[in-house]
Formats: C-alpha cells, structure tokens, sequence
C-alpha cells in the first residue's frame, strides 16, 4: 500500500515536470476596472465553441462574431432588433446613380482602443488589406466573406480570384469622408458592409502585431499574433484576455464614444455540450447562453429562466427535383404542397415560437411578399390534382439526413416523418432515401441528378434577398432540376436595380413567381431561443445576431 | 530492471509505427471531409478543391502519410485545420487538464476502491461484502455521462454546493505557470484560486473514476480473499505471526499484484474516458478537444492526439510493470 502510493507520488512529480517543459500560453489577467466589489457588472454568457479567430477579417463563424461585435465596429450596423443596415461608423453615405461609387461621412471623435484615431485613412487601409491579401490569406476559410461578397482579389494565382473583386479603389476626400469606387455595381454592398468581417480594425494594430503575417507554409495557415491576443477595433469592450478552450474575457472600454453602458466586463465561457449549458445556466455558473435545444425550452421557463427568441434568418424547404419525371409535372407539385399539413409539422417537430413559411425568404428579408400562392392544407385538392396529373398511384424518393442538427432543422427525421405521413395520406407512396448529412447527403442532393423529395435550408448572412432566392434560383442547379430563364433573368435583374424601392418591388415580383413554378416548398422559419437567468435584461437580439452587451442591465 | 525498462520501450517503436498507419487510415475514413466540415452545406465543389489542395489531402494516400511520418520525426505534428494552431501547441495547453483529472480520479477509485475491497474481503459474506459487491456493480454498469448529469443535477443545480463546468471560476483571475491550476495556485500562493480549481475538479474526478473504483474494489476483495485461503498464509498464521502484521505484511502485498494491473490497465479506461467527461463538464483537456476533432474532421489533431494517448498509455503499463518489482521481491530478483 505504502509502495504503491511512492508509485503514484513518482507519476505525479513526473506529471509536474512534462507541464514544467510545456509552456504555458495563458495570459496573465489583469485587474479590470471594478471587477468584483459592489455591484454587478461581469456579463457571463456561455459559448459553445473557441472563436476560430479574434480577427474577424478572418472568421466566418458565429462564435467568432459574437466577440467580434463587442470588440469591433463597421461602417454600418443594423437597426436594433431588425436586420435592416442601419448608420454606425459611417453617420451617413451615399451612392452614385450608377452604383459606383459609394460616399462614407465617418463619426467624428472616435479612437480604436490603441489610441489611434478613426480616420478615412483607417478606413482606406482596411479595405485595402482585404483586397490586398495574397497566397494563404486567399483560402476560402480565411477570407470567406471578402471573396463571397467581393468576388476576388487585386491580384491572385488562382485565375476565377485573380483581379475578379468588383471593390477598385478607397481615397480619403478629407478626414472624415472616405469615398469607395467599384469596378461593377455590388448591391448588397452596404447590407454586407454590417459583417463583423468587415469591421473597422485598428491600422497600426494591425501592422504592429503583424496581422497578415498568417504562418505554416507547408500549406496549414497558423494564425498571427495580433488574431490571437490584440485584436484592436472601436467597439465598447476592450479584449483582455483568451485562455484556449477556456474562456474569452473581455473589459469596458473607457474612451468608447457612445453609452458605455453597466456591463464592465463580459466573459465568454467555452462549454461546448448543450446539457452542460444547460446546467450551468441552472447551477448559476452563467448569465445566458445561445442555442437552446427545443426540447428544453419548456423547462427552463417552468423553472423561472428568460427564453429570448430571436426573429427567424432562416428557412427549411421540401425540394421538389424537376429532373424527376413525375416531379416535372406542375399539378404534381401542387398535390405536395397541398398535401402537407405545415402547422402540425411545426407545432409537433419544431421550437416554439417558429413561422410558418410561404416565401423562400424570411418576411424581414425586404422583398417578402405576401401576395404569393400559399398552397393551403387540403389532402382533398391534392387527390384531385394527383387524378387530374395521372398520378394516382404515385411513388417518389424522399431523401432526407439523419444523424444532424441545423438551425433551421433541428431534427430532420422528424420533419421527414410528418411529411411523409401527410404525403401517404394523400396516397402518394413514399420511398424513404435517409444518409449520413456529409458527404453523403449533400452530395447526392446539391451535386447529382438522383434524388426526388428533400430536405434543405439556409440561414441568411446578412439582409440581401439575393443571399436566399439568388443562391436557390439565380441560376440552373442539379439541385432543382429545372431550367428556366425568364425566372433566372427576374432574379438577376432584381439584384441590379438601384433605387431600393425597384428592388423591393422587383424582388416581391421574383417571390410571386417562383411559388407559381412552385420549384420546392417553404416548410417554415425556425426561430433560434436563447437562455437567460432572471436578472439579466435588456438583451439585444436580433435576427442577424448584432447584440452588442453594452445595452445590457444586470440586478444584483 | 533497466533491461527490462528499455525492453519495453524498443518494443514501443514498432506498436507506435503501426498504430500511426491504422490511424492514418482511420481518420480518412469517417465520413464527410474537412473541407465539407469547414464550408458548410453550400461550399461549391473549386472551394472545397481548393482547400483540400491547401491541406495536401488531394495528394496520393501513401504520399499524405510519409509527408505526415516525415514531419512527427521532426517533431512537427501538423497544424490543426478547425482552429490554426500548432498541434503540438494545442495538447501542451490542453495535457495539464486532462493528468490533472485522470489522477484525481485515480486517487479518487484507488483510495476508495481499495480500502473498500479489502474490507468486503474481511467480512466476506456479511452486509458490508454485499453492500460493496453491489455498489461496485452499479459503478460498472452505469453510463459516465448519466452519472456525470446526475451528480451535477444534484451536486451544482439542486444543493449548488460545487461548480457545475469549467476548471475555474469565471471570476477568479489567477496566474498559470504550469496549466496544473492546482498545483499553481499553490505555487503562486493563491490559495483561493487553488482551492477553486480543486472543487471544481471533484465532479468530474468522481464520475471519471466511478468505473475504475468499481473494478479496483471487486479485484482487491476477490484478490485478498484468495490470498487469505493461501497455504502460505496458513502457515504464517500458525507460527504465530501477529495478525495485523500477518495482513499488512502478507495478506495485502501479495494481494496487490493483481490489483496493481488493474490499475495500469484502468489509465487507458481513464483516458478513454475523459473525452465524455471533459466534454460534459467544459472541462478544457485533450478529451473534449478530441472530441470537437472528431466532428470537425481534424486530421492532424485526430492522428497527433491519439497518438500522445497511446504513448501514455504504453508508459503507464510500463510503471505498473516497474511497480511490481517494489511490490514482489522475487520480480525484482528476475
């Protein structure tokens, strides 16, 4: 016994010593300024991942941006609760006739947290970087949005990135005018600009901790310094520190230019199972957390916490493949959407609180309309027009994923089940096709011809209707199975006009036409909940996930 | 002794050779990319080409894997594709976690476990003999992740007597010059910090070990039980040696042998098990970032970390081969 115990003693002093070779990366933390004493004003809310970067420029990811937008400012933000662009670094802008040439009046009196003023320049030299990347800064999970908004860099090896970008040129007219040019009209230009990647970043920031300077040349990029720990921008809180897998920790920024606001401080615990955050928000550990499972939604509230659902970015659609025969007759299709019962499928398989959907777009998206067929529940009608098609005894494949969760489909095989139910009773008989979601799945239903029925979605980026309808209908895709120009020009037209009223109107027309072709059917906008104890008010959420924590009021 | 030492570890190179090809294998084939993993549902087939070109895992399969052996022989374990930092770097930050968790659950299952399978073993039979045998059934058969929500339901949310995730509070601001963040508070004299660490290793320490104590106890009490019924022992009964010096010096070192196996072979059920009970607890180790690995597809952290585990597990048999030398005098005559 004695002995054994000598054993374990010897694993641990040599446990000690491996840790003594291991160096230790953590930051020493700071006193943050009140921290502690008094009232409350530590804002804890749990992430379920690390942010995959600090510097926004180079995330794509929700967890990134959720720091991201404390910490950082762009030119244009949202209206609170809404996803429409709204004035933030920029006080105003205007666009040329010709969509050209886009005009910033900058805020006044604004410093990033460095101390170094907010200036034209600033902005300048940051659309600069982004066009200017080259070689590994090009990968598509680096720069994901400049090249998915811009299209391209001012030079490439890669001949689709190689000067393609439609951004041409930034000059700073006078201090606080920055004037924009474009080689092509992009006229979800200002909507994008809202991304937290493309907020403003502190110029000489950015040079001093080399924020370009992205290693690993055997072709793995290792991220720089300044993306690790000193990601500077304008925003209310002022990055203190990162532990990996940890916690991100955050503190007010005491030269921000607007309402500071009662949080000082603001820490990100990494919890990464949604029980545990689940229980963490129960035991106390922390304030909030995001993605809240349906199934515990219920619960919480009996339990006393706050659910604040955030209004729906998203939609889930029943596919209808045109390159199958029987799915290529339009009176077919009819006969589905008649057929499937949407309020019972939402009431029964999706979060609480979710919409029903009719249009491919989430009615805050500008351009919904409602003044499309609806294709209202009538398993009677769906007999009809199945007789009417010669489709009586009708078999059709059902591809649908197992094994994964989506914000927009929490449980797939539930949804797959009330359909099908709906589908049977209408007599048509259904051929279930379940696959692993990746690769298996998407690869079948976005890459080949050999799928009927299926089910998709999409969670917008930011408000662009093309961002939906453009990426479902802009162009033929095996996807749909269908090939029709007129509806492919209506789309693409729509995106090209310049006044917004146009646009609006355009985009309304697209709307009511697609649900003539009627290529698949809106199932519903599933709204995503978050969790909060009781003492938390004042949570900013929005559709577009811009809550910036300074608005925030904590009881004690 | 040293023979033997270094025996073991020249056989290490080839189980690890192999075990890097099986490995390599593996990773590739669970289904999806990381490509797919890294875009998303509507990543056009150029993106996803070219990021697998970025990566090399367009290359030839045997070409992927001797780059991969070339650059391990050089110490370099690859960079991890989901968060762009060194492997290397990423199971240095990550290791303190995990050896602090697996010995607390140790010396949680053997502290407990042993004592308690001695004493089932010496009234063999009785109320307490059953009371273990089954209390330790239960500990084998119940699931850790159902445990590990039961003792925080119970332990965090109802009595809220210990923390319910994360390795410190969110509050508590301490410096960490070796990631134990025991054994730092106690070198930088933060006493609370130390001892905020140490309640929040409590939970998931009783949960890790709950299986391994269950095994422990049912070996130790099996183990005295036979050794209690050894001739020898009846022999040093009857020349009168005391009999707590006859159980301390006779019935338990030799009882011990097993149990000392046990133990070894429980290191590798620990590390195992880690990836479930860091993951349910946040607790920041090499478990529950094997874990987000796995659904991320990250190769190189994939092959690097299993690779470390199996390396710890090898050496932690190979302790309990040395053990029982200490233990058994005529091993250590061998």
């Amino acid at each position: 016994m004695i002995r054994l115990t000598r054993t374990v003693a010897v694993v641990t002093v040599a446990g000690a010593v491996l840790a003594g070779c291991a160096q230790s990366e953590r930051e020493q933390a700071q006193d943050g300024e009140g921290g502690g004493s008094g009232t409350r004003d530590t804002f804890t809310f749990a992430a379920s991942s690390d942010p995959a970067s600090l510097d926004p420029a180079f995330a794509s990811d929700g967890e990134s941006f959720r720091v991201a937008r404390q910490i950082f400012e762009g030119l244009v933000g949202v209206e609170p609760g809404t996803a429409d662009p709204a004035p933030l670094l920029a006080e105003r802008w205007d666009v040329s006739d010709d969509g050209l040439t886009y005009t910033f009046d900058l805020k006044q009196g604004v410093t990033f947290h460095d101390g170094t003023p907010f200036d034209a320049d600033a902005v300048c030299a940051n659309f600069e970087r982004w066009n200017g990347w080259t070689g590994i800064l090009q990968s598509g999970n680096l720069s994901y949005y400049w090249q998915k908004v811009n299209g391209g860099f001012a030079s490439s090896d890669e001949e689709s990135l190689d000067g393609t970008g439609k951004y041409q040129s930034c000059a700073a007219q006078d201090d606080h005018t920055a004037v924009i040019t474009l080689a092509s009209p992009l006229p979800e230009f200002i909507s994008a600009l809202s991304l937290p990647a493309f907020a403003m970043q502190s110029p000489t920031a950015l040079e001093e901790h080399g924020a370009d300077d992205v290693g690993g040349d055997a072709g793995a990029p290792v991220l720089p310094d300044y993306a690790t720990a000193h990601p500077t921008g304008t925003g209310p809180f002022v990055f203190e520190s990162w532990s990996r897998g940890q916690q991100v920790v955050l503190r007010a920024y005491p030269d921000y230019w607007g309402e500071q606001g009662q949080v000082q401080r603001i820490v990100f615990p990494i919890i990464s199972d949604a029980n545990a955050r689940r229980q963490a928000l129960q035991a106390g550990d922390i304030d909030g957390y995001d993605l809240v499972g349906p199934a515990d939604v219920a619960a919480l509230q009996d339990a006393g916490f706050q659910i604040v659902d955030r209004e729906p970015f998203n939609v889930l659609y029943l596919a209808m493949n045109q390159a199958d025969p029987a799915l290529a007759d339009l009176r077919v299709r009819q006969a589905i959407a008649h057929a499937i019962n949407k309020e019972a499928l939402v009431a029964q398989t999706l979060p609480e609180g979710t919409e029903i959907a009719t249009n491919f777009i989430p009615p805050s998206v500008a351009g919904w309309s409602g003044d499309v067929e609806t294709y209202d529940y009538d398993p009677d009608r769906a007999q009809e027009l199945l007789e009417e098609a010669g489709a009586s005894d009708l078999t059709i494949d059902f591809n649908y994923p197992t094994n994964v969760s989506r914000p927009y489909m929490p449980t797939p095989e539930q949804v797959f089940q009330a359909i099908s139910a709906d589908l049977e009773d209408a007599g048509i008989t259904v051929n279930a096709v379940p696959e692993p979601w990746a690769p298996d799945y998407l690869d079948r239903v976005t890459g080949t011809e050999d799928h009927g029925l299926h089910l998709l979605g999409w969670t917008g980026d930011y408000n662009d209707t093309y961002n939906f309808i453009g990426v479902f209908f802009g162009a033929r895709s095996v996807e749909w199975g269908f090939d029709d120009p007129e509806l492919f020009e209506m789309i693409g037209e729509a995106r090209y006009q310049t006044s917004v009223e146009d646009q609006v109107a355009a985009y309304e027309a697209a709307n009511v036409a697609i649900m003539e072709r009627l290529p698949g059917v809106p199932i519903a906008h599933p709204v995503p909940s978050l969790a909060f104890s009781p003492d938390v008010h004042g949570y900013p959420a929005s559709p577009v996930q811009d809550e910036v924590y300074n608005v925030i009021t904590l009881d004690d | 002794m040293l023979r033997l030492v270094l025996q073991r570890l020249a056989l290490l190179v080839p189980t690890l050779l192999g075990l890097s090809v099986l490995l390599f294998l593996w990773v590739r084939a669970l289904p999806g990319g990381p490509a797919t993993a890294l875009l998303g549902e509507r990543a056009t087939p150029a993106e996803v080409a070219r990021v697998n070109a970025l990566y090399g895992f367009d290359r030839p399969l045997p070409e992927q894997y001797l780059t991969w052996l070339g650059q391990l022989l050089q110490g370099n374990f690859g960079v991890s594709t989901r968060t762009g930092t060194p492997v290397l770097q990423e199971f240095w930050l990550r290791f303190p976690a995990t050896i602090e968790l697996t010995l607390m659950a140790l010396l949680f299952a053997v502290g407990v476990g042993i004592p308690l399978g001695y004493l089932a073993a010496r009234h063999q039979g009785r109320a307490l003999d059953h009371v273990t045998v089954g209390v330790s059934l239960l500990g084998v058969t119940i699931p850790v992740f159902f445990l590990a929500f039961l003792l925080k339901w119970v332990f965090a949310v109802q009595l809220g007597l210990l923390p319910s995730a994360g390795r410190l509070s969110s509050s508590m601001i301490a410096t960490h010059p070796t990631n134990f963040y025991v054994l730092d508070g106690l070198l930088t004299r933060e006493w609370d910090a130390a001892w905020d660490a140490l309640q929040h290793l409590v939970l998931p320490a009783v949960a890790l070990g709950s299986i391994p104590l269950a095994i422990i106890a049912r070996i130790t009490r099996a183990s005295v039980i036979e050794v209690q019924n050894a001739d020898y022992v009846r022999t040093a009964r009857a020349k009168g040696l005391r009999p707590s010096r006859l159980r301390r010096r006779v019935v338990l070192r030799n009882a011990m042998l097993p149990v000392a196996t046990t133990i070894g072979l429980q290191v590798g059920l620990l590390l195992s098990g880690a990836v479930l009970t860091e993951t349910v607890f946040a607790f920041n180790g090499i478990g529950s970032f094997l874990a987000t690995a796995i659904f991320s597809l990250d190769y190189a952290v994939l092959q690097g970390f299993i690779l470390f585990i199996a390396v710890i597990y090898a050496l932690a048999n190979l302790a309990v081969d040395v053990s029982y030398g200490l233990i058994d005098p005529r091993m250590r005559a061998r």
